[in-house]
């Protein structure tokens, strides 16, 4: 190829990213600030002085289940964010490697070139999933319906007939082996996985790129299962009476999608800091047309979601959106829509064309517009059970979200530094390199 | 009335070659009129300079199309002409009527970009391929120029292929049937 005659030398490629001081200080005070502000929010609506939009007075016990548990309504509201964030970015997390394992089994060339980002990703899975081992021991009772004293006991006054009959899944021990089990799977191949790659970096040789693909078969196969089981024990166990057989998938289109959003912003923001040098614009496309796809393919499996629902209009499956549409006050009714806007109708105008997916610009703001749109969808996918007419939107959620979102900044930048940010010896990287779409 | 057009025609060995034979003859002016090529060249279609193709927007307006045209019906029959009661629900129950609407903005789209496609590069029934060196379906790169579309004389355009590397340059008479 006389255009790219250029001598392609894999030890050019090598580029080691610095984790400066000045940004671990300010991913520490965003970590401080955010817990801070968790704080002072919490202890404001625990006194009943509102900043944000704060509903806990108006509505007290409307609809949902009826009994009230343990915690007070402002505690209850902090273990919520924390447990929706902690699964929000457990997801974000185990999909860095859910995209890595499918471009080695789809024979990708042109994500070689930017691979180790997502593949830095999974390292917060600890983090993320030893809060939620953690908040589930502490708060396993406040969390979740089927935890409540009494709903399995045919002899107590709070027996549910409906509950007690998921106790086979719904019990103790096998939710504590099944969600260290998912943890520890995805965590462990991922160790497995990113070992390799290194690896290959220090010698060379096709021979590991068939080794990850052998081991991106295996994952592929572990999370097909648990993507779906860790929605229904992590998010859809929450409204212990309903369920939606749609509920896995709908759940994972929602992480996934963030998932993708956030490697485009780690992409970009890598490169404005003169990183990623052979990225360029035909890179960002193919995650632009990403996002844009897996944009609506979350809106089809939710839509199916809720039309079957809507259609069929069964009390007991309808309650689900009854809750959001109008429960508590219609006080989840914004959430439920600012989801669906930001989370379709805008990614869809604003990346339908070919010049908006390889703008940067345009990047950012779509992938930030997704993120934002699907924190809603998990807000509104866990709140109504969790809290119920207790949720609001102010200083508790900024200060959750924003602590998670350092932690999890400063973990992958961490995790980044271990490793050249271009997998140098990668047998496709010449092939990226020359991408051209 | 017949009018005719003359070609002429530089074959090249190497698809590098003709790459860098098309940018340096349009840099010398001359207007490419087309390569035609084996296989797909990268770059190749940047190099030759013709527009982008606007057939991502005719996409769009078929989609358009297709929803309202659904929308339209379902609202027609289902809501306006004989209303039926459906499980209690209003006439116009529209997340219904979404998956149809949906399929049709697909249906249309598809159908659309096919149709746009085929007539946009005059591809239809009966037609008469103009084929200017039947060797670029095997080993050859070649590259059409119209002399009419030109001002460099035809010995000037032939020295441009030349010197890039042309091993042959042909004459083509190409006759288009007045429409």
């Amino acid at each position: 190829m006389a255009e790219h005659n250029h001598h392609f030398d894999p030890a050019e490629m090598e580029e080691w990213y610095d984790f400066t001081s000045s940004s671990k200080r300010k991913l520490i005070i965003g970590m401080l600030a955010g817990l801070a502000i968790l704080l002072i929010g919490a202890f404001m609506v625990s006194k009943g002085i509102g900043i944000g939009i704060e509903h806990a007075h108006e509505h007290a016990g409307h609809g949902h289940e009826g009994h009230e548990h343990g915690l007070p309504g402002w505690a209850k509201r902090v273990v919520a964010n924390l447990w929706m964030n902690a699964e929000f970015f457990t997801g974000i997390s185990v999909i860095g490697m859910f995209f890595v394992c499918i471009q080695y089994l789809s024979w990708a060339g042109w994500s070689s070139i930017l691979k180790r980002v997502p593949e830095a990703f999974p390292a917060f899975l600890p983090i993320s999933g030893g809060i939620l081992i953690i908040l589930y021991f502490a708060f396993g009772q406040e969390l979740f319906h089927w935890r409540h004293e009494g709903v399995m006991d045919p002899e107590s006054e709070h027996y549910d007939a409906i509950i007690a009959g998921k106790s086979w899944y719904l019990n103790n021990a096998f939710f504590i082996v099944r969600t260290v089990l998912y943890i520890g799977l995805w965590y462990g191949l991922w160790v497995v996985l990113r070992n390799l790659s290194k690896q290959e970096d220090a010698v060379g040789g096709t021979e590991w790129w068939y080794k990850m693909k052998n081991l991106a078969r295996v994952f592929i196969l572990v999370f097909a299962v648990t993507s779906s089981t860790s929605a229904w024990d992590w998010a859809m166990s929450i409204d212990t009476h309903w369920f939606s057989t749609m509920f896995g998938w709908y759940h994972f289109a929602s992480w996934h999608v963030t998932g993708l959003a956030v490697t485009t912003l780690a992409v970009i923001s890598l490169k404005e800091k003169g990183y990623l040098r052979w990225v360029n614009e035909n890179h960002l496309h193919d995650l632009g047309k990403f996002m844009f796809a897996f944009s609506i393919f979350w809106t089809y499996v939710w839509f199916a979601q809720f039309l079957l629902i809507y259609y069929a209009n069964m009390p007991e499956e309808t309650i689900y959106f009854r809750e959001r549409f109008s429960g508590y006050g219609g006080i989840y009714k914004a959430p439920f829509f600012i989801n669906l806007l930001l989370g379709f109708l805008f990614p869809f105008l604003w990346f339908m064309t070919r010049d908006a997916k390889r703008n940067q610009t345009f990047l950012k703001v779509g992938a930030s517009v997704i993120i934002i749109g699907h924190y809603f969808d998990f807000y509104q996918m866990m709140m109504p059970g969790l809290v119920g007419a207790n949720a609001g939107f102010g200083l508790i959620e900024w200060g959750t979200t924003l602590f998670f979102a350092s932690a999890f900044i400063y973990v992958i930048s961490a995790q980044l530094t271990k490793a050249s940010i271009v997998a140098k010896n990668h047998p496709m990287l010449e092939e990226a390199v020359h991408h051209d779409i | 009335m017949d009018t005719n057009k003359r070609f002429l025609v530089g074959v090249y060995d190497d698809d590098d070659e003709v790459l860098a034979a098309v940018k340096s003859v349009r840099a010398s002016g001359i207007k490419v009129h087309d390569v035609y090529t084996p296989f797909p060249v990268h770059g190749l279609d940047k190099a030759i300079g013709h527009p982008r193709t606007r057939i991502p927007v005719a996409a769009f307006m078929f989609g358009a199309l297709g929803l309202t045209c659904m929308f339209l019906l379902t609202l027609y029959t289902m809501a306006l002409d004989w209303p039926m009661n459906i499980g209690g629900k209003d006439f116009y129950a529209l997340p219904d009527f979404i998956p149809v609407m949906f399929e049709f903005t697909v249906l249309f789209t598809a159908f659309g970009m096919v149709f746009t496609f085929f007539i946009s590069n005059g591809l239809w029934w009966g037609v008469k391929p103009v084929i200017f060196d039947l060797r670029a379906t095997d080993d050859k790169f070649v590259v059409a120029i119209d002399t009419g579309a030109n001002r460099k004389t035809e010995a000037e355009i032939e020295k441009a292929l030349r010197d890039t590397g042309a091993t042959e340059v042909n004459i083509k008479e190409v006759v288009e049937e007045a429409a």
